[in-house]
Formats: structure tokens, sequence, C-alpha cells
């Protein structure tokens, strides 16, 4: 009965959270890794376009609900999302086309690109405080729990319970559904290889007659979509605030690089990888233990390795180890 | 020639706008402007050594700012005793068991021959956090719980302010030898987001570590290399000396109430625009000091040899330039630099608010004003710093201006003029992001670029 | 009137120029190969045929049609057909990926276009699902040939195509290209192993600091006495 408690405890503050988190880490690194692989460039200004398009999905939910239309037991927000992503996708064509585009045919080293990304991380910074404002806005409605911890406890008679929020099932549902979309395209269709051939080889891709034109259009396409969706769960679990966007954007480099910039797989797997290390090593096992050791043994502190004020900290340090033993990413695969 | 017209037309314009704030807004506004223009400037200055001089590129300027920050108050407060009776001891012992520890990551890293030398090496740092807590937890919480409202800290050494300068330097320059230790060989774009997020790490830890800097508590009252407003207040040389200045006005006041009204009232504005110009000459001398150095350095066989680093760094090898060793020892200066200007930031403000680093405001705007005003050229960058800054503060009262001009004719409780008049302090970043992308597109090299030096 | 010509090839790069007058010929279902010392321009020759390098002077025909202003890209769409000297696979697609890529301009159905490849490189058909950058030089080398040859192209322009490999391994592409000869495809290729060069060509041009010196049929080449002190090595 202690086994299965301390289990359920892990579960309910390690392994849910976890999989939320790293679902959001997730796809924001694979939008990330899709614009370094193609566009090849660190995009500073990736957190603050997740927060463009939640912002337009956040004002679409409004219109739509002060239509009177809900999404019943899923929160509205979810049929809003088209909305954002057009918004998004139009965003980021126009930023293309005024300022990245010039820097491409210019053939600019990275670092340039990095810092008109951060001339355009500025802009769209103002756009979204000026419209929406720098603070909290909840934009949840919908069922709130899928279970709770005491219906759980009442089930199964355990001491501990698993809470479940009805955002943190949509997050990974929508992660899984989102990637695998994505994952076929770029592995069995024609455009998304073509996108991984000239991520690939640019010159030989031309060669092949395929038009450089079209595939940054395509990448910035799926990118938008990509940051539209991840902003938007973020913002379902927690709320939205613009700041926290910035901020997220350095767990999803980390992600990105632990994964192997370019490499799209990678990336996933990165965002758990972050995801769970900052959970679990943040996390006082101390409760965790009382339930497994006999009593004499049972610890007096925490059992925390670091506090959760060190959150951040962790996966910066993470990719600190990474970009200095294994620059290319832990993951060996293919890059877009 | 051209150039030196175009330094001197640029500054000329820059001190005509300063001017004009003082007589359109206040004189007061005008001397905080420019006291942040020249701070700003000593920080443009310690990242144009490191990206001008010789293309290193550090996104960590918040952390080296609050870590010179870090040593105002470790310098300055007075210690607090109790708090050192509680926990200086273990505090103590666990910095030295740091300091073992790093030393020995250091050794195994160069000299440790085995196959499990990565394994070691993995312990070792793993283990730095859980030895720091055991050596230190129960004294920090015993720091921590000292008065804590007011102090909770263990408070510094009690000396002069102005020496925390110096020592923000030292403290920014030994971790950038850390941080350039292992970082520095990464590719340009991985330095740049390395940097970034190391200085994530610094701030978080100013930030949480209450025992050392109050954390989010803030410390405030620090000292001052100036006077005090109250001071100048209360004593009789400046009082007179107000009167002196301003004999003229004074007499026409019709009775002796007046002129004590009035006077009183010269003295509490004359009083504050005293102390901000006590600290623009302290600024400017600084200023001017790193601006003759690294200008020198510019010019010296070391400069010459930076800048041939910078354009080929192959070349630069192959010709027996130890180029890591250069750019470790660059980016300890520049960071160096830039420790001193947090320092300096903190003194003027009077307090340390850990919070307040941010990295849009503490590192990307920086970057801004080096890139706006000339890479390579510390004119430039003085220039950016003060046209960035300059428009930093003064593009609010701008977009307000805007805003009740295009919209006079709006109703004051229209939602639309609201909302906008709310936001006007964000039209600032859409500011520096159009001008940061038309100068990189327009003006490459910044508003006075790169001289050719031939030396 | 042969299929590809190219005639007073002159330009290069910043003013200088690398290639002054060059002019070569291809039939189809011939051989034939660009020679000469390092620094002679034949790689600037080529890169000028393709469109990659722009020219001061000269024209480029195809099929009795003026290519000469067509983007590289056009040109391809035109039938010709280029293999680089170096980065001239896909490494990180699978090798059957790396053809569909060359096929990426035809839209209809390329699995009989694979299956034919296959046959002309046994090798790759084994290695479809592996990924390109995981194979050996010469494998490589075939998979770049046939992902050029995927797109039925009329014109196969070769860049080195035995650089850096062994001499067994240089054979079997010679083999392969006398293949690839055989359907009836013009095929121009860059080569610094001359002699074994000339020995599948039909005929050879010799370029000496960016000018036609010699030319004619490979055995004529091979057999002057004069060539082979010069350029042959003895």
């Amino acid at each position: 009965m202690d086994f299965l408690n301390a289990i359920i405890l892990l579960g309910n503050y390690i392994i849910v959270p976890g999989l939320t988190y790293g679902s959001q880490l997730a796809l924001g690194a694979i939008g990330v890794t899709l614009i370094y692989g193609v566009l090849r460039f660190a995009n500073f200004a990736y957190g603050d376009l997740m927060a463009f398009g939640t912002m337009i999905v956040i004002l679409s939910t409004g219109y739509l609900q002060s239509l009177g239309i809900t999404f019943g037991f899923l929160p509205t927000a979810l049929l809003a999302l088209p909305m954002g992503i057009i918004a998004t996708v139009i965003l980021s064509l126009f930023f293309d086309k005024t300022v990245f585009k010039y820097y491409r045919d210019m053939k600019s080293e990275p670092v340039i690109l990095i810092v008109v990304s951060i001339g355009v991380m500025f802009i769209l910074n103002a756009i979204v405080r000026i419209v929406i404002g720098p603070g909290d806005v909840i934009f949840m409605d919908g069922a709130r729990f899928i279970m709770k911890a005491s219906e759980f406890k009442k089930m199964t008679g355990l001491n501990e319970g698993i809470a479940l929020k009805s955002t943190q099932l949509i997050t990974v549902i929508t992660t899984i559904i989102t990637c695998s979309i994505l994952f076929y395209f770029l592995n069995k269709t024609k455009t998304g290889k073509s996108m991984r051939a000239y991520s690939d080889n640019e010159d030989l891709a031309l060669l092949s007659g395929i038009d450089p034109t079209k595939i940054v259009i395509y990448t910035w396409v799926i990118v938008s979509i990509l940051a539209t969706i991840a902003g938007t769960l973020y913002g379902l679990d927690k709320s939205f605030k613009p700041f926290a966007y910035w901020n997220n954007l350095l767990p999803i480099f980390a992600a990105t690089i632990v994964g192997g910039i370019g490499n799209p797989l990678g990336a996933f797997y990165g965002g758990f990888v972050i995801a769970f290390t900052e959970i679990g090593l943040t996390y006082a096992y101390k409760k965790f233990l009382v339930y497994l050791l006999p009593e004499q043994l049972e610890p007096s502190s925490l059992v925390q390795y670091i506090s959760t004020d060190y959150k951040f900290a962790i996966s910066f340090a993470i990719l600190i180890v990474v970009l200095i033993y294994r620059p290319n990413g832990i993951f060996k695969g293919k890059v877009i | 020639m051209r150039n030196n017209l175009d330094i001197k037309l640029a500054f000329g314009v820059m001190a005509l706008l300063l001017i004009m704030v003082g007589f359109v807004q206040s004189w007061g506004v005008a001397l905080a402007i420019l006291n942040l223009c020249l701070i700003s400037a000593v920080m443009s200055m310690g990242v144009n050594i490191q990206w001008g001089y010789s293309g290193l590129i550090n996104f960590g300027v918040m952390g080296f700012l609050a870590i010179g920050g870090l040593a105002t108050i470790v310098v300055s407060v007075p210690p607090v005793n109790e708090a050192w009776a509680a926990g200086g001891f273990g505090v103590i012992l666990s910095g030295l068991i740091l300091f073992v520890l790093i030393a020995s990551i250091f050794y195994v890293h160069r000299k440790f021959q085995s196959k499990y030398k990565n394994y070691l090496l993995f312990l070792l740092v793993i283990s730095v956090i859980p030895m720091m807590k055991l050596a230190a937890g129960p004294s920090i919480s015993a720091i921590e719980s000292i008065d804590a409202a007011t102090s909770g800290f263990l408070g510094g050494f009690d000396m002069p302010i102005i020496l925390s300068w110096f020592v923000g330097a030292i403290f920014a320059a030994l971790v950038a030898f850390i941080i350039g230790k292992v970082c520095l060989d990464l590719r340009s774009d991985y330095l740049a987001i390395a940097t970034l997020l190391i200085s994530g790490i610094i701030v978080s830890y100013v930030k949480h570590e209450e025992w050392l800097t109050r954390g989010v508590k803030n410390v405030t009252g620090l000292k001052r290399p100036v006077p005090f407003e109250v001071d100048l207040q209360n004593s009789d040389w400046f009082v007179n000396f107000i009167g002196f200045l301003f004999k003229g006005r004074l007499s026409k006041a019709s009775d002796l109430d007046e002129k004590i009204i009035l006077l009183n009232e010269l003295v509490m504005t004359s009083s504050s625009i005293f102390v901000k110009l006590c600290f623009s000459v302290i600024f400017l001398i600084v200023l001017i000091t790193i601006l003759v150095f690294s200008e020198k350095a510019l010019r010296s066989p070391w400069g010459r040899m930076m800048r041939a680093i910078r354009d080929n760094e192959d070349a630069a090898k192959a010709m027996g330039k130890n180029v890591v060793k250069r750019h470790l020892h660059i980016f300890m200066i520049g960071s160096a630099i830039i420790g001193f200007s947090g320092a300096m930031l903190v003194t003027y403000d009077g307090l340390f608010t850990p919070a307040s680093y941010q990295p849009l405001r503490y590192t990307f705007i920086i970057w801004v004003m080096v890139l706006l005003g000339g890479t390579g050229n510390n004119y430039g960058a003085i220039l950016g710093a003060f046209v960035v800054w300059f428009i930093w503060i003064e593009s609010a009262p701008f977009a307000l201006f805007v805003i009740n001009a295009l919209m006079s004719e709006v109703d004051n409780t229209n939602q639309l003029k609201i909302h906008l008049i709310d936001s006007i302090p964000y039209f600032r970043y859409l500011m520096m992001g159009l001008g940061l992308l038309v100068v990189m597109r327009y003006r490459p090299k910044g508003l006075l670029p790169e001289k050719i030096i031939n030396n | 009137m042969m299929y590809f010509s190219a005639k007073n090839l002159t330009g290069g790069y910043g003013g200088v120029n690398i290639i002054e007058g060059c002019c070569f010929e291809v039939n189809q279902g011939e051989i034939v190969s660009i020679l000469g010392p390092n620094g002679a321009g034949k790689s600037t020759a080529m890169k000028a045929m393709l469109g990659i390098l722009d020219l001061k002077y000269g024209e480029v025909m195809l099929d009795g049609q003026d290519i000469t202003r067509l983007k590289t890209q056009d040109r391809i769409k035109a039938g010709i057909s280029f293999v680089p000297q170096t980065n001239n696979i896909f490494t990180e697609l699978t090798v059957k990926e790396n053809l569909e890529m060359g096929a990426f301009l035809n839209d209809g159905d390329i699995s009989s276009r694979i299956s034919e490849m296959y046959d002309l490189f046994p090798i790759i058909k084994e290695k479809q699902d592996q990924l390109a950058g995981e194979l050996s030089g010469g494998q490589r080398q075939q998979v770049a040939l046939a992902r050029a040859l995927m797109t039925n192209p009329k014109v196969l322009m070769l860049d080195e195509p035995t650089a850096g490999v062994s001499p067994v391994v240089m054979d079997e592409i010679f083999e392969h290209i006398l293949n690839i000869k055989k359907q009836n495809i013009a095929v121009l290729m860059v080569e610094q192993n001359a002699r074994q060069a000339l020995g599948i060509s039909d005929r050879g041009y010799i370029l000496v600091t960016g000018r036609n010196a010699y030319e004619g049929s490979g055995d004529y080449l091979i057999n002057d006495n004069e060539i082979r002190k010069s350029f042959l090595g003895g």
C-alpha cells in the first residue's frame, strides 16, 4: 500500500506535470529547431511569436464567447486556434519579407541574423504589450478537472491522489496529434522531404530543382502553427503573461540544443529531458521516502536537490553541460 | 577627417537635445538622463571591447551588471554582526569548500588521466550543490531569520562605495574567467545562447540567496560617493551658496517670509541638481579614463593583434597567436568594465533590486547601443548609449505627445485613447526594435563606423 | 549540329577572367572529358555552362535552343543535370529519399525510374533505407550519380567524379559512367585523372590557363607525344 502511495505521489507531482511541461517545451523547441535547420539562425523572437499567436487566440476566444459560442467542456480557445494561426502566419511571412529575406539573400553570418531577430523581438514585445497589456490573462473555460485528487483517493482508497487538470490532458493529446502530423509530413510527404533536403544541403537542393522560396514559406507556416499551438497550450495551462513567454524561450533553447539543433525529433525528446530534470531535481522527495523507507531511516530534510527558485537555472546548466560535451546534441538522428 | 566631423556633430546634437530637455522638462530630468547615458556608455564600451574589438558575442551583460551590483552590497553595507555571529563561520566554511571543489574540478579536468575521468568530473560537479547545502544550510537559515523584515543578511564590509566599483570589476572578471574557460570555444551562436543562459543563472542566484543580497527584499539606503540632498539642505555653505547664486531672484521677494520660502524651494531643487552634477562629474571622469585606455589599447600592437584575430581567426592561429587565450583576456576585460558599470548603476540608484535584472533591459538594450552606435568604435559605442538611452526615456513623453496630437478631437474617456495612453511605456520597445532593424539594414556598421587604423 | 554546345565562354570572378573563349561540344551518347592542370579553369567552365557563374561573353545551346540567359534551376528543368565534386548527396536523407529528391521536378510516378536506378546501381538498392551519409565513398558517388539521373537528363555534367577515391573504386565509377552513356545521355565531365578519363571518353578538351589548348578524340590525345608528356604524366 505504501509502495502504491509512493508511486502515485510521483505520478502526481512529477510525471503528470513533467509530461505537460515537456509537451509545451517540445512543441516550442521543434519550432526553434525548424527555423534553425532551414533558415539557419537562432530566432530570439520565437517566444514573442508564441505570445503574439496566443494573444490573437485570446482575442478571438473573447469574440467567440461574446457570440455565445463555446466548445462544451473543452476550452473555447481551441476553436479560436485557427484565427491565431492565420494571424501568426501572416505576421511571420511579413517579417520574413521585410526583414529576414534581405539577410538571407546577403548570406549574412548567423550572428547578424540573431541580432536582427532581437530587433523583431523588441517589436513583437511592444505589439503584444500595447494590444493586450503586460498583465495576466486567464482565458481557460470549460471543465477544469478531469479528475480531482480527492475523487481519485475515494476511488482507490489510497492516501495519495492524482489530480488531472483538463488542460494537462489537452496539452499532451494536442502535442501528440501535432507532432504525429508534423513528423508524417517531414518524413513521408514530398514537400516535407524537400524541406529536409534543403536543410541538409542547400546547394544540392537547388540543383535538384527545389524552390527555396517555397521552402522558406512552408517553414514559416509550420513554425507559426507550432508557435501558436504551443503558446495557447501554455497559456491555457498556466495563464497568459507576455513576460512568461519570453522567459520560456530560454528552456526552449535548452531543449533545442539538448536535442541537437536542427533535429526535430531530438527537439521533441529534448523538451521532455529538460522538463523532467527540472521537475525531478526540484521535487522534495521526503514524503516519497517516508512511504518507502522503514521508520528509523526516514529523512529529516526535504530531500530536494535544489530549491524550486532555481527551476530555470537547471535547464540552463544542463544546456551548458551539453554544449561543452555534446555540442551536436545528445540524440543521434536525422537533422531536418 | 570626415569621421572626426561626424563625431563632433553627433555629440553636439546630443548635447543640444539634453539641454532642450533641461529647458522643456527640467534640469533634474536632463541630468538624470545624462547620468544614465554616462553609465550606459561605460556598459556599451565594455560590450564593444568584446564584440567590436574581437567579435566575441556576450549576451550575458545582465549577469555581469548584477555581479557589479552585488559588489556594492558586499563592499559598502555595514556588517550585520548578529548575522555574522550566527552564520558567518558556516558561510565561510562553505565558501572554502566551494573553492576546493571548483579547484578540484579544474584539476581533474586538466590533469587527471583515467577512463573514469568524466564520471568523476560529473560526480564532482553534481556534488557541489548538496555539499554547499550541507555546509551552509543551517547557517543560512540562521542568518536569514535574524531580523528578517529589515535585515536578514550578512551585510558587507562598510567600506567606501567607490571601492565597490573596482571590486565589482574584479568579481566580474573572475566570473568571466570561469565562463570563458568553459564556453569561449563554442560557435558564435551557441556562445550567445550560453552566455544569455549563464547570466540567467547568475541573476537567479542574486535573486534567491537572501543571506547575501536580501533577494527580492532589496537593499536600500546605500552609501554614496557624493553628499546626500538632506545633508546639503542642512549645511550652511550650501544654503549660502544658493543664496549667492540666486541673489537677483531673491532680492525681488517682497518680504522676509517670502524670501525664506523661496530660498527653501531653491535649496531643495538645487540640492538634487547639485548631487546629480557631482555624479555626472565622477561618471564623466570614469568614462574618459576608460575611453582613453581603450583607445590606446586599440592602437597598440595588442589592439592590432585583436583585430587581426577578429578578421581572420585562422590566419592569426597559423601565425602562432594563441587565439583562445586572447579571447579569454578580452572577455575578462570587457566583463570587468561591465561589472564596473553595474556597480556604478547601483550606486547611482542607491538601492540594489535583484528582481529588476531582466535581459531585455540589461542585455539587449546595451547591445542595441553598441550596434546602433558603431561596432568597433568607442565613440560610436558612447554615442549609441546616449542616443538609445535618450530614446528609451523620451519615447514615453514623445508617444504621449503624438497620441494627444493625433487624437486631440477624441474625448479623454475614449477607450482606445485611454488604452493607448496606458501602453505608452511599451512604445519604447517598438522604437528600439525599429531603430535596430533600420540601422542593421541601412548602416550595418552603426552611426559612427569603425575607423581603419594605420599604425 | 551538336546536341549541347558552349561557345566562346568568357568570365570569372571580380573582373578577372578565369576562362577566356572556351568552347565545348557534346553529343548524345558521348562522353567528353575536360582536362588540364590545376587552376586551368575546368570547374569554372562547368559552372559557366550551368549558369552558376555569370558570363561576360559566350553562348550555351541545348538541342538547338539558346539557354545562355536561363537560370541554373531553369537549365535543370531544360534537361541538364549536375553532380558537384563535394557535398553531392543529402547525407541526412535515406538513399531512396535522395533519389526522390533528384526527381523533385517530376510530379508523376517515379517508382519505375527508381527501379531503373536500382538496376543501374545494384548496391544502392541494398542500401535504400540507410542514411546516405553512412555509406562509403564509392557508394556515395553512386548515389550522387543516381540522384542526378533521376530527372531523366539529356546532359549530365560531372565535376571530378573520381576525386579522392581508390583506384578500384575509380574503375567502378567509370564503369557506371559508361553504362550511363548507353542510355543516350550526353556526359560531360571534368577530371583530374586524365589518362583514365580519356580511356573511357569519346573526345576530350585540354584547358590551359582558361583557354582551349588541345582537343580531339580520346585515342588521339592519349597517343600524342607532346600532350602525353605535358598533361598525362609521361
